[in-house]
């Protein structure tokens, strides 16, 4: 594919607020996870929870969209210079030429969860309660939209925890296509019933904070939070450097519901097709910023399929440790953690994981390493077995 | 952006597979509402289907049907499904359940609430490895995912399969989101002409808001503004007729996609 340039990306997660929190974390091995005390959750769990005094009403003229999903959608747009870059693109190209890509598997559907404690006697929801503009997968793409009064075309992409990576490959063709000029890609989740008791149900949540790939490792960590990129085909004006999308891979595992293809089949195809989609060999790749949800079944199809494309000796780590696993927000804010790889010459250890399991064959590292990253990949795994890989790299200009 | 249709399966009351709703829809047979007919989703494990709700079985139903009419094995397409919302029976259970005491989700239900589910069981029962997408517009989905499809073919892709569907929502989710009827429709898509094509479609996003597209039968007006997916219904009623015509669609609150059907 065409390279499509990163021109700014925002981050906000229970890690960090904003890129400069985020590496700050990453360097001091500091994760975001602590303890359940989210709403009226009872589980013996840890969350990656941003502070709820940070999450500020979204703006006066958008109230109808305010809910914990989109407030944490307003708070990555507000940092990192990102909204001012979305306002310059939006005046350079018009605002029908610039589209809005964001994954999500949960949206605002918090809402809901409450709205339903609260139903009258004859079975009704609330009379202030918002559906469309809240709960509806498409609320939180909407509000990015309305936020900066863009009229180009816009989806919210829900393919559980592919979603946001899967963001990037929809804007891309769109951009290819000639449909818009610039894109705003991300990804925005926020914690919820439905997904903490229904991992809860599967027996998937880690009580102790995950520890990918750690031989003692027990489970997930439910994060929240959000990334956003503005992709452009040109890189900014006068940067010595800047980092581009390379290439994506998308492919279906056509297994099961919930659980990977045992032999990593389908995450294979993933990374192999993002790799020709970047015309690139594995061996140019620096560095895997992996799915690694932390799961006994999940992080060792991972290592197959990690091995099979690239062998054993490419480094590799999961950053699930700093932000818990943040759903549908995870390929942007993981996508975004490579971009901060390649921009401040590291690779992110894997914070929580003490012991690596010996059953792995892959170069996973614990420790950050001080080391040039050029090319990094970023895989995203999700519910109804659908994958992507993304390659980004730097691009000497 | 040029495409083929090559296609066209629909499930809706008184619609019964593309064969039996052309004459309706083309307006030369009238439309009779009727009950929606039992949903075929029999390329499905049997012990996969019973996990399933209508949601997934429509948009199974539909899908199948494009690919068998267009005599296509069921593992070799690409497809984009797309619908104004999750499953509202599966949601409305997880709610009830988190509003509750006890708080016991179960697991069947949560791995079907995410809004990829008909996607997830669509692989299983193709064993299709290619790349799928979910995707969401609210109530103007359809009109995305014609988008999304068209710009695989541009890109990528020599056919891609469209599946787009919306189930009626239990009480009291009905209450604040109403979808009056169930709907399902499915287009086999293709980046070049074939021998099977049926038209000739190009797609344009307008730059001013163009009036948007409806039905002359009073009956299939009210199924289309009754459910959000049903914004399909002009576009299939233009390739019903097999004549040349123009169709407009909402893509987004204030914006329009005009597509130009032309006959092969």
């Amino acid at each position: 594919m065409q390279p499509l340039f990163l021109n700014r990306y925002a981050i906000a997660s229970s890690a960090g607020i904003g890129l400069d929190a985020t590496a700050q974390a990453v360097r001091e091995m500091r994760s975001g996870l602590a303890p359940c005390a989210f709403e009226t959750v009872r589980l013996d769990t840890h969350v990656g929870q941003i502070a709820d005094f940070v999450l500020l009403p979204v703006r006066a003229e958008l109230s109808e969209f305010d809910c914990r999903n989109n407030r944490i959608a307003q708070l990555c747009l507000r940092q990192d210079g990102f909204d001012q870059a979305v306002t310059a693109a939006r005046e350079k190209y018009g605002p029908a030429r610039v589209g809005v890509f964001i994954g999500t598997s949960t949206s605002g559907i918090l809402e809901t969860e409450i709205a339903y404690r609260h139903r009258d006697a004859d079975n009704a929801l609330p009379g202030d309660f918002r559906y469309a503009t809240t709960h509806n997968t498409f609320s939180v793409a909407w509000f990015v939209q309305s936020y900066f009064g863009l009229s180009g075309p816009s989806m919210a992409l829900s393919t559980a925890c592919s979603s946001s990576a899967k963001a990037f490959g929809s804007a891309a063709r769109m951009i290819a296509a000639g449909l818009c000029d610039a894109a705003i890609v991300g990804g925005v989740d926020s914690l919820c019933l439905t997904t903490l008791y229904g991992f809860g149900s599967l027996g998937l949540l880690s009580p102790v904070g995950c520890r990918p790939f750690d031989a003692e490792r027990d489970g997930i960590s439910i994060g929240e939070g959000a990334g956003m990129v503005l992709l452009e085909k040109a890189p900014v004006q006068g940067a010595a450097n800047s980092i581009a999308l390379l290439g994506v891979g998308e492919s279906s595992d056509a297994y099961h519901m919930s659980t990977p293809h045992p032999e990593g089949l389908g995450a294979r195809m993933a990374m192999q097709q993002a790799l020709a989609s970047a015309t690139l060999q594995p061996d140019a790749v620096d560095y895997i910023n992996l799915h690694g949800t932390g799961t006994r079944s999940n992080d060792a199809t991972e290592d197959k399929a990690v091995c099979a494309v690239f062998g054993t000796d490419t480094p590799c780590s999961s950053t699930k440790g700093w932000t818990g696993h943040t759903l549908g927000a995870c390929g942007a804010i993981e996508a975004i953690i490579c971009a901060l790889a390649i921009d401040r010459s590291f690779m992110p250890g894997s914070v929580n994981t003490r012991t690596l399991d010996p059953a792995m064959e892959l170069d996973y590292l614990i420790q950050n390493r001080n080391r040039p990253v050029r090319i990094a990949m970023s895989n995203a795994f999700g519910f109804g077995g659908t994958n992507c890989s993304l390659v980004l790299g730097q691009a000497r200009l | 952006m040029k495409l083929f249709v090559e296609s066209a399966a629909i499930r809706a009351p008184g619609l019964t597979g593309w064969s039996g709703s052309r004459a309706i829809l083309a307006g030369e047979k009238p439309y009779e509402p009727a009950p929606l007919a039992p949903l075929n989703a029999d390329l499905l494990p049997a012990v996969e289907r019973r996990r399933t709700g209508s949601t997934v079985k429509m948009a199974l139903s539909v899908g199948q049907e494009a690919l068998a009419s267009a005599a296509r094995p069921v593992d070799r397409t690409a497809t984009v499904f797309v619908s104004s919302g999750n499953d509202g029976d599966v949601i409305n259970d997880i709610c009830i359940t988190l509003a509750g005491a006890e708080r016991q989700v179960s697991p069947t239900r949560f791995h079907n609430s995410v809004h990829n589910a008909p996607a997830g069981y669509w692989g299983i029962a193709t064993h299709s490895h290619h790349p799928s997408t979910s995707l969401c517009a609210f109530d103007w989905s359809f009109a995305i995912g014609l988008l999304e499809a068209a710009t695989q073919l541009h890109v990528d892709r020599s056919e891609v399969l469209l599946i787009a569907y919306d189930m009626p929502y239990p009480m009291p989710l009905a209450g604040i989101r109403p979808v009056h009827q169930p709907f399902g429709t499915a287009l086999l898509l293709t980046r070049d002409r074939t021998q099977q094509s049926m038209a000739r479609l190009e797609l344009t996003m307008d730059t001013r808001a163009q009036e948007i597209s409806r039905m002359g039968d009073a009956a299939l007006e009210q199924l289309r503004i009754g459910n959000p997916c049903a914004s399909a219904l002009p576009l299939l009623a233009a390739l019903a007729r097999a004549q040349p015509g123009s169709v407009t669609l909402q893509r987004n609150a204030n914006q329009t996609l005009s597509i130009e059907v032309g006959t092969i």
